[in-house]
């Protein structure tokens, strides 16, 4: 003990402290870290063609070993999930640079999706592609709806039919969006959407705003036509298009008949 | 009944009674109805008044059906607000809710977003009655405005009717109100977000808005009271002043007599249509179920407000696309579109008139605007008649566009309102669409002006030519000289009337500056500026046809070119005036006898 304090002001001590720190944040880490489902395909054959697809497609913009390049950013790290969402949706690769990547025609098959996911993932550690017991409903949709309104709605509406955001940015309409490129969207926070990573909203949490989502999009209206649930703004319109329009046909022909 | 029918009714009820008791009571006038009906007015003296209403004469005009709109659409709003207060819980009370809507179950929130969800899941036909109400009261409002653009056209707030006039605007501002607090009452998140955006409006009125806020709010926000509160305000104070105010406005319409358009045997002093019974009663009761049928289909087809998607509300929550309801939105919209440097820093405080100026400033400034209307142009006119006679928009080119560019002004800050959903709807940049309204709130409604202004006079011009000249029919006619012309239809008494019936009033002269002895006169800038104003309301009017300019017309094709001096094509008068070879009756109709020109 008492060599210990005597040795405290040892040359060496700040560098054996500063070692010691390091080594037990990197154990910590990675002992409480997210583990990736199944991120690290060990298949090297899927890795090897993924590699291929991506300098056919993709390097042009992001770099021949995908570490960023002039129009793209790097995607070492990005993961599986992040190239499932971007592919899988038709937003890349990306016909041309726009204020956002817009979901489009898909232009790879599943099976070179999940090549050229495989070699993104081989890159670095990233977020994988989640199983479908998370993403195929099930969950608890009224909780949901609340996870929902708290983080999502203000974007994406309360119904998730999509609104704007600056400079011709917007949240895309949530109607047609799988529960896989939801989770992966929650996962990766593609462009202007941020992160929920698995301490913000958990697994489960979001199991339980895609169940909701999938029940807003299934459960009929029973209000009637629900003009596409943007709020107030078309309902007005149909007031004074529709509403107004039929009472005023009627008030017509009401005065043509006395004459 | 008719009076054959009648007698014949008779005739068989007294066979039948041939062999009765003579000495019956005999059947007094009126029968059962007429004696309920005095002894009603024995004790009421009700029977004068209610056969002058039944006497009163209403015109016959679409536009004058706007109004009843709004009428029978307030009654639907009294039927089914009551049902909602069945079972309406003005309540901040937290609650779990238990009811049969699964994506709810479980869910925290206030006792009055519970009973609304509970309306309209639970209670049968809750949901109808629910989206009757919301329905009506769009369609209230629209109506309302509708009806005020019809009043502003057609000079009808001119004098007697300028309190009217008033009573209206108080009525339109008493409705919006009324809508904005009904939709906060369900407390679903679009209504909080409502009362949170109401509560930084109060806040940015400088030294008292926080004090304000917290005597409304009875606290901080958003507190337990504020519901309750507006429940109040919603189904008592409100509709009481509505219903109020509403009546003076009928009565006031019984007082001056309803106003008609132009037309043959309509003047100043009468007023052309059906009597209120049996015809107008029959119109005008008719149409009350067709406005409640009309707002039923809809209600019952059309989904409105589906508080149990947005859920209950949360200080937290927010959704994309939270708008207010239509009438509000023009106020949205001036916050959207108002500039962020209008909020500053002084005396240690934060001045908020990038807020201000559009949710606090904006309503009382135009309702003033409106109000002062009727005064300005009576200033400007010198007009002290009485008119119960309206105009046609176009014959007041000023004002007609005046009152466009104003709802120019108006329209685009309603549309402002929807700036995101335009932006996501038309796929543009909701800072383009927001920078482009700022210019055009500016410019659109001086070209608008202008447009509208420059498009009446043609339409007056277009009246004076067709009256003049007649109708084209195409029909092209040779004389026995060899003289080619077209036959001008000229247009019956009953067309003319209406195109001729108006008054234009000229611009005032100048004042003289001095009075007789050389010294300035009292009030003359003030003269002056009128004469000024006037002659830009006024100084391109175009004159209603005269009399003898018609008479001119028909009988002579050189006098008119010559009223008209256009040189050039009284050489060729012929044109039309051609007609004269063979006969007046056949090209233009009328039988005056009178001499050949050539």
């Amino acid at each position: 003990m008492s060599s210990l304090v005597a040795r405290r002001r040892h040359p060496a001590a700040i560098a054996v402290v500063l070692l010691l720190g390091l080594i037990l944040t990197g154990g910590l880490y990675a002992a409480f870290a997210p583990k990736n489902a199944d991120a690290a395909s060990g298949d090297t054959q899927a890795v090897a063609a993924g590699h291929n697809l991506f300098l056919a497609n993709c390097a042009t913009c992001h770099g021949l070993e995908a570490a960023g390049g002039d129009g793209g950013p790097s995607l070492v790290g990005v993961g599986a999930a992040a190239v499932d969402f971007q592919v899988g949706t038709g937003r890349m690769p990306l016909a041309n640079p726009a204020v956002q990547a817009r979901q489009g025609k898909v232009q790879f098959s599943s099976e070179e999706i999940s090549q050229l996911a495989a070699y993104v993932a081989s890159l670095g550690v990233g977020p994988g592609i989640p199983p479908s017991s998370l993403t195929s409903g099930g969950g608890d949709i009224a909780k949901g709806g609340e996870l929902f309104r708290v983080n999502c709605a203000m974007c994406h509406n309360f119904a998730g039919s999509g609104g704007a955001l600056t400079r011709g940015k917007f949240a895309p309409s949530l109607m047609d969006v799988s529960g896989r490129h939801m989770y992966e969207a929650m996962l990766t926070g593609p462009q202007s959407m941020p992160v929920f990573n698995n301490s913000n909203l958990s697994p489960q949490d979001k199991k339980d705003i895609i169940s909701f989502l999938q029940n807003v999009k299934t459960e009929p209206s029973p209000g009637g036509w629900s003009l596409g649930n943007l709020g107030p703004v078309p309902e007005g319109l149909f007031a004074w298009t529709f509403g107004i329009g039929v009472l005023i046909l009627i008030a017509i022909w009401l005065g043509k008949k006395a004459a | 009944m008719t009076a054959v029918g009648q007698e014949r009714a008779h005739s068989t009820a007294d066979a039948l009674r041939a062999d009765d008791k003579k000495d019956a009571p005999a059947n007094k006038d009126g029968g059962p109805v007429g004696a309920v009906a005095s002894w009603v007015d024995e004790r009421t003296g009700s029977a004068k008044g209610i056969s002058y209403l039944m006497k009163k004469v209403f015109p016959d005009h679409w536009s004058f059906m706007l109004g009843e709109i709004a009428m029978y659409s307030l009654i639907i709003l009294l039927i089914s607000g009551t049902f909602l207060t069945f079972w309406f819980v003005p309540s901040m009370g937290e609650t779990t809710y238990t009811g049969s809507y699964v994506p709810l179950k479980g869910v925290q929130m206030s006792e009055a977003f519970a009973s609304t969800v509970h309306i309209s899941m639970d209670v049968k036909g809750g949901l109808l009655i629910r989206q009757i109400h919301h329905w009506s009261a769009l369609i209230f409002v629209v109506s309302i405005a509708l009806h005020m653009f019809r009043v502003f056209f057609t000079g009808a707030f001119r004098k007697p009717r300028e309190i009217n006039w008033i009573i209206g605007l108080l009525l339109a501002m008493l409705a919006m109100v009324e809508g904005f607090i009904g939709y906060s009452l369900p407390d679903d998140l679009l209504s909080g977000t409502g009362i949170r955006a109401m509560q930084g409006f109060i806040l940015s009125i400088p030294v008292i808005g926080t004090y304000v806020s917290y005597l409304l709010f009875g606290g901080g926000f958003p507190g337990q009271d504020i519901i309750p509160r507006f429940f109040t305000i919603h189904v008592l104070l409100l509709p009481a002043a509505l219903i109020g105010l509403f009546t003076a406005h009928i009565i006031l319409v019984m007082v001056h007599k309803h106003t008609q358009y132009p037309g043959p045997g309509r003047t100043n002093k009468n007023v052309v249509g059906f009597p209120m019974m049996p015809v107008y009663a029959a119109k005008a009761g008719g149409f009350f179920f067709v406005v409640f049928g009309v707002t039923a289909l809809i209600a019952g087809l059309v989904s409105i407000n589906p508080i149990w998607m947005y859920g209950p509300y949360e200080p937290t929550m927010i959704t994309a696309g939270s708008q207010p309801d239509w009438y509000m939105g023009f106020a949205d919209g001036a916050l959207r579109l108002l500039p962020g440097f209008l909020e500053f820093n002084l005396f240690h405080r934060t001045w908020s008139f990038n807020i201000m100026i559009g949710a606090i400033l904006m309503i009382p400034i135009l309702w003033t605007v409106m109000g002062v209307y009727p005064f300005i142009e009576k200033w400007v006119t010198g007009d002290n008649e009485e008119h119960h006679l309206l105009d046609r928009p176009r014959n007041r080119p000023t004002r007609t566009g005046l009152g466009m560019a104003a709802i120019t002004f108006y329209g685009i800050l309603f549309a402002a309102c929807g700036n995101d959903i335009i932006a996501i709807k038309f796929d543009l940049s909701i800072d383009d669409i927001t920078e482009t309204f700022r210019v055009a709130l500016i410019v659109a409604p001086i070209v608008v002006f202008w447009v509208v202004k420059r498009l009446c006079l043609s339409l007056q011009r277009a009246d004076r030519d067709l009256l003049l000249h007649g109708r084209e029919t195409g029909r092209l006619m040779r004389t026995g000289k060899g003289r080619f012309f077209e036959v001008h239809q000229e247009l019956d008494a009953y067309q003319r009337w209406r195109l001729v019936d108006f008054v234009s009033p000229e611009p005032m002269g100048l004042p003289p500056a001095t009075d007789e002895h050389g010294v300035r006169r009292k009030g003359a800038r003030k003269e002056r500026l009128r004469a000024r104003v006037s002659h830009y309301f006024f100084k391109d009017r175009i004159e209603p046809v005269t009399p003898l300019e018609l008479a001119a017309a028909h009988h002579d094709g050189h006098a008119t070119e010559a009223i008209e001096s256009h040189p050039d094509e009284a050489e060729s008068g012929h044109i039309h005036g051609g007609a004269e070879e063979i006969g007046a009756s056949h090209a233009y109709g009328h039988p005056a006898p009178h001499d050949k020109q050539d």
